[in-house]
C-alpha cells in the first residue's frame, strides 16, 4: 500500500479561465520515506494538486473526477469534518511564504500548541513545543517560542512552520515552494532540515518547487507538470540526467549553468568609478533615540566600457541600495561616483539631467515597474520626449526597439496588464534602451520569471549589450545567473564588497569565508544540467 | 510591545498631551472670543431694559474690559489650576455645573459606544462569514441606510414610532419627572429613558463598524496564515475566532478610538433632541447664552477626553498588536 495515490486527478477552473481544467488526469503515487519533487513553471497547477490532496481547494476549483488516496483511506469520499482531522495529524503542510504564513498577532509557540490542541494532544503542549522547535535545530526554544513572528527571520519562521507541521508526526508532508522565497544560505539549511528529519521519521515528502537545482538538491523521484498534466516522471537521477519529454529538456536547458570559462573583454577605458561610497539608514524621532543601519560601507570598484559586473549577495547586503546610489534613487551620505570622469554625487538635480540618459535602471518586478494606466509605446517613449527628442521620432525609436526586444509592433497600443512577465520585463528593458544609455543598471532583472523566460531575457540582455556596447551593472541573488551573464562578479555581505574578481575566478577559488558559503549553497552543485540535445 | 518600555512611553505620551491641551485652550479662547457679542450685552438684552453705563458695569464686573491677552492671562492661569471659573448665568462655578452633568453624558456615551462596537463588529462578522447569501445582503443594506441616514431624523423617527404610536419608551429627559423611583426601580427608569438616545447616537457607528469588520475579515480570510490554520487541522469556528477576527479587530480599533474622542463633543443633538441634561446641553445652551467661562469650560473638558482617549487606543493597540513598538 502507498502512502499517497493519486489516480487521474482533474480538477476544473471556473469558466473563462484560459483553460478547462487546472489539472488534468494526475497520475502519483508516494511511499513513506520517499521524496518526490513535482516540478513545473508557474500555473502549471503542481500547487492545485497539492491542495487537492490536502482538501485546501478553493470553492471555485472543484475535484471533478480521480482518486486520492491516504494510507488505503479515501480522501474525496470524506466528510468535510473527518477530512479536517486528518489534516496536521495525518498530512501536513508547509507553505512558500514563511514572512505571512503565520499569524502575526500569535506567539510562535501557542501557534505551534494550536496544532496540537485542536486534535487533542494539547497535555503537555509547553514541552512539547519546546522539543519541536530544539528538533528544527531553532536556537534557545523557550525564547523562540515566546516570540511573536516579526521577531523572527524567514528561515527561523519556517523552521517554525516546520515543527508546526511536524507535532503529530504526518505520515505525509506537503511543501509547497518551502524555500523560494528564502536566501540561498537558508535555503541550504531548510533542504537539509528537511531530508533529515524525513529520513528519521519515514515521512513521504511531497515537494514542490520550480527549481531544477533543489530537485537535484533532494528529490528521489521527479514528476514536471506543463499546463496541468504530469509530462514526465521517473527517478531523479533519469529525469534530471537523460530528460525524455522535450518540455524537461526545455525546461532543464534553460537552467543557468556554472561559470563557463569566459574569455575576459580587451582592456578598456574606465566608464565607472565608485569610490568610498557609503550610505546608512537611520529612524527615530525627537523623542527616541536613533537607530542606524549600515547599508552600504566604503564600496570601491569600477566598470570598464562594455563590461558586465554582477553583484550578489543576500537580502539585506546592499546590493540594492548600491544600484539606487548610483542613479541617484537613494543619496549617499560619502564617497565618489565618477561616472565618464565626472563626480555624480554633489550633482544638483539640474545637473544630474544630461546623466539621466546615460543611466538606465530596469527593475525587478516587471508588474510593478509600468504605470498600468499608459499605453507601452507612450512608457517607452515618455524619457525621450521628457529629454527633448520630438514626439514622432520618440513614437518611432519605441517601434523599433519593440522589435529588437522581440515584440509585436501592436504592442505600443496595448497596456501593461496584457503582458506576461517576461513580456514586460522585455517592455521594461525597451523602456530603458530608449534614452541610448552608456550604463545600464539591472536590479534582480529576471529574479520574477519563470525558468525558461528567464532564459529568454537573459539571452536578450546579452544580445543587446553585445550590438551597443552597453556597459552592465547586474544586481542579483542568484550565483547561477551571476555566473552565466557577468564578466566579473563582486559579493556582497552586510553592506561590504568582501570579494571580487573574474567571475571563473572567484567561482572556482574563492578566498572569503562568506563567498565559499555562498556557492557551497547552490542547490543542485553536485549536478551539471545535460547540454541541450 | 515589550512591558519595560510602558513607564517611559506613558511619561512621554502624557508631556506630549498636556502641550497639545494647552495649544487647544489657547485656540478655543480666541476662537470664542472672535465670535460677535459677549455676555454683558446678552445679559443685558434679557434684563429688559440697559444703557450704556449699566453695560459698562457688567463689563467691569466680568472682567471684559480688560485687553484680550490680559484676559487670556488670567484664563490660562485659573485653567493651570483647574479653576474653569464661574458662571454668572447659572450662578454656579463651571467645574461644579460640568461633573454635575459629565456622568449623564457618558452614560449615553458609553451605551451608544457599547452598542455600536458590538452590534456592528458582530454584524460585519456574520456578514463576512456568509458573504454573498442573502443575510450578507440584507446587513449590508442595513448598514448603508444607517450610514445615510441623518442622525436627528433617525432620532424623530424612533421618538414617533415608540414614544408617540406605540407608547413604549418614553421620549425624552433621563428619568420620570416626579416618580421619585428608589433601587432597581430607578434603573430601569433610567435605561428605559436611555434606549433611544443611545439607539440614535450608536446607529451611524454601528454601521461604520460593520462595513469595515465586513471588509477586514473578508481581507483577513484570504492571508496566507488562515490557510496555515486550515492546514494544520483548526475547526472552522476556531479559525474565524482565533485567526481572523482578531486580525481584523485592528482596523476596527483605530477607528473605536477616533469615536470614542468624537462621543462626548457629538452628542449635542442627541441630547437636545432627547432632552438628555448632558454636557451637549450645556455648551449649546452656553452658546446661545455667550457664557464664555462655560463654554470654555465644556471644551477644555472634552479636548482632555479626546487627548485621553487617543492615548488609550494607541496603548491598547500596541497590546493587541505586537508589531506596533512604543516609543
Amino acid at each position: 500500500m502507498s502512502l499517497l495515490r493519486v489516480e487521474n486527478l482533474t480538477v476544473a477552473l471556473p469558466p473563462g479561465a484560459d483553460r478547462a481544467h487546472a489539472v488534468e488526469g494526475i497520475s502519483l503515487t508516494l511511499e513513506a520515506g520517499e521524496i518526490l519533487c513535482v516540478v513545473g513553471e508557474s500555473g502549471s497547477g503542481k500547487s492545485i494538486t497539492a491542495n487537492a490532496v490536502m482538501g485546501l481547494l478553493p470553492k471555485g476549483l472543484p475535484v471533478k473526477s480521480g482518486a486520492l488516496e491516504l494510507l488505503g483511506q479515501d480522501l474525496r469520499g470524506l466528510a468535510s469534518e473527518e477530512l479536517r482531522k486528518l489534516r496536521g495529524d495525518r498530512m501536513a503542510m508547509i507553505f512558500q511564504e514563511p514572512m505571512t504564513a503565520l499569524n502575526p498577532l500569535m506567539r510562535v509557540g501557542d501557534q505551534i500548541a494550536e496544532a496540537l490542541q485542536v486534535h487533542g494532544a494539547g497535555g503537555n503542549a509547553a514541552a512539547r513545543v519546546q522539543e519541536l522547535l530544539a528538533a528544527v535545530n531553532l536556537p534557545d526554544p523557550a525564547a523562540i517560542a515566546k516570540s511573536h513572528p516579526f521577531r523572527l527571520s524567514g528561515g527561523q519562521r519556517q523552521r517554525v512552520m516546520i515543527a508546526m507541521a511536524l507535532a503529530l508526526e504526518p505520515a505525509l508532508l506537503i511543501a509547497d515552494e518551502p524555500t523560494t522565497a528564502l536566501d540561498v544560505t537558508t535555503q541550504m539549511q531548510i533542504l537539509r532540515l528537511i531530508r533529515e528529519i524525513q529520513s528519521r521519521r519515514g515521512t513521504g515528502v511531497l515537494f514542490i518547487t520550480h527549481d531544477f537545482g533543489v530537485v537535484a538538491e533532494i528529490a528521489d523521484r521527479v514528476a514536471v507538470m506543463q499546463h496541468g498534466r504530469i509530462v514526465e516522471q521517473g527517478n531523479a537521477a533519469q529525469v534530471l540526467n537523460a530528460p525524455e519529454h522535450p518540455y524537461t529538456k526545455a525546461l532543464i536547458a534553460a537552467v543557468p549553468k556554472g561559470a563557463a570559462e569566459r574569455d575576459l573583454p580587451p582592456p578598456a577605458p574606465e566608464l565607472l568609478r565608485v569610490l568610498g561610497l557609503r550610505k546608512t539608514y537611520s529612524r527615530g524621532g525627537w523623542f527616541s533615540g536613533r537607530v542606524s543601519v549600515p547599508a552600504i560601507q566604503d564600496a570601491d570598484f569600477s566598470l570598464a566600457r562594455g563590461e558586465t559586473l554582477g553583484v550578489v549577495g543576500e537580502s539585506g547586503s546592499g546590493k540594492s541600495t548600491l544600484a539606487r546610489c548610483i542613479v541617484k534613487l537613494v543619496v549617499p551620505e560619502a564617497g565618489e561616483i565618477r561616472f565618464d570622469g565626472t563626480d555624480l554625487r554633489p550633482l544638483s538635480r539640474a545637473g544630474w539631467k544630461p546623466y539621466r540618459s546615460r543611466v538606465q535602471m530596469i527593475f525587478q518586478d516587471p508588474y510593478a515597474s509600468l504605470n498600468p494606466r499608459r499605453l507601452v509605446g507612450e512608457a517607452i517613449a515618455e524619457g525621450p520626449i521628457t529629454h527633448g527628442l520630438p514626439r514622432a521620432e520618440a513614437l518611432d525609436r519605441a517601434r523599433e526597439l519593440l522589435a529588437l526586444v522581440q515584440l509585436d509592433p501592436s504592442a505600443m497600443a496595448r497596456y501593461p496588464h496584457e503582458f506576461s512577465g517576461g513580456q514586460r520585463q522585455r517592455i521594461g528593458i525597451a523602456r530603458a534602451l530608449a534614452m541610448r544609455p552608456e550604463l545600464l543598471i539591472a536590479d534582480e532583472p529576471v529574479s520574477a520569471l519563470d525558468v525558461s523566460v528567464q532564459a529568454q531575457v537573459l539571452a536578450l540582455l546579452a544580445d543587446i549589450r553585445k550590438k551597443f556596447g552597453l556597459t552592465m551593472l547586474f544586481i542579483t541573488h542568484d550565483l547561477r545567473v551571476a555566473a552565466q551573464i557577468c564578466d566579473r562578479v563582486a559579493v556582497m555581505s552586510r553592506g561590504a564588497i568582501v570579494e571580487m574578481g573574474p567571475t571563473s575566478e572567484v567561482f572556482a577559488n574563492p578566498r572569503h569565508a562568506y563567498t565559499q558559503a555562498l556557492l557551497a549553497s547552490i542547490p543542485g552543485r553536485g549536478w551539471t544540467a545535460p547540454a541541450a540535445a | 510591545m515589550e512591558a519595560g518600555k510602558l513607564p517611559g512611553f506613558l511619561a512621554r505620551r502624557l508631556l506630549k498631551a498636556v502641550a497639545v491641551v494647552l495649544a487647544i485652550v489657547i485656540c478655543n479662547f480666541f476662537l470664542v472670543h472672535a465670535a460677535p457679542g459677549d455676555p454683558a450685552s446678552v445679559m443685558a438684552g434679557q434684563s429688559g431694559a440697559a444703557d450704556a453705563v449699566f453695560m459698562e458695569q457688567l463689563r467691569r464686573q466680568f472682567g471684559l474690559d480688560q485687553p484680550l491677552h490680559v484676559q487670556l492671562w488670567i484664563y490660562l492661569k485659573s485653567v493651570l489650576t483647574l479653576d474653569l471659573g464661574f458662571s454668572h448665568r447659572q450662578q454656579m462655578g463651571v467645574a461644579a455645573l460640568i461633573m454635575e452633568r459629565l456622568p449623564a453624558t457618558l452614560l449615553l456615551t458609553g451605551a451608544a459606544f457599547a452598542f455600536a462596537v458590538v452590534g456592528g463588529v458582530t454584524l460585519g462578522a456574520l456578514a463576512a462569514q456568509r458573504v454573498g447569501s442573502w443575510a450578507d445582503s440584507f446587513i449590508t443594506i442595513l448598514a448603508l441606510t444607517f450610514y445615510a441616514t441623518p442622525l436627528f431624523w433617525v432620532g424623530l423617527m424612533l421618538v414617533l414610532v415608540f414614544s408617540v404610536w406605540l407608547e413604549w419608551l418614553p421620549s425624552f429627559g433621563m428619568s420620570s419627572v416626579g416618580a421619585g423611583y428608589e433601587g432597581w426601580a430607578h434603573v430601569w427608569d433610567v435605561a428605559q429613558h436611555l434606549l433611544l438616545p443611545a439607539l440614535t447616537l450608536g446607529l451611524f457607528y454601528l454601521a461604520v463598524y460593520a462595513r469595515l469588520t465586513r471588509a477586514t475579515m473578508l481581507e483577513v480570510q484570504d492571508q496566507d496564515f488562515v490557510k496555515t490554520a486550515r492546514a494544520k487541522g483548526v475547526p472552522e469556528g476556531r479559525i474565524t475566532r482565533a485567526h481572523v477576527l482578531r486580525n481584523a479587530m485592528l482596523p476596527v480599533i483605530t477607528f473605536a478610538g477616533i469615536q470614542a474622542g468624537q462621543l462626548v463633543g457629538g452628542s449635542i443633538l442627541v441630547e437636545t433632541v432627547f432632552a438628555w441634561p448632558g454636557i451637549g446641553r450645556l455648551a449649546f445652551e452656553a452658546l446661545l447664552a455667550r457664557d464664555y467661562a462655560v463654554l470654555l469650560g465644556v471644551f477644555f473638558c472634552t479636548s482632555v477626553i479626546v487627548v485621553l482617549f487617543n492615548l488609550a487606543t494607541d496603548l491598547l493597540y500596541a497590546i493587541i498588536d505586537p508589531r506596533v513598538e512604543v516609543g
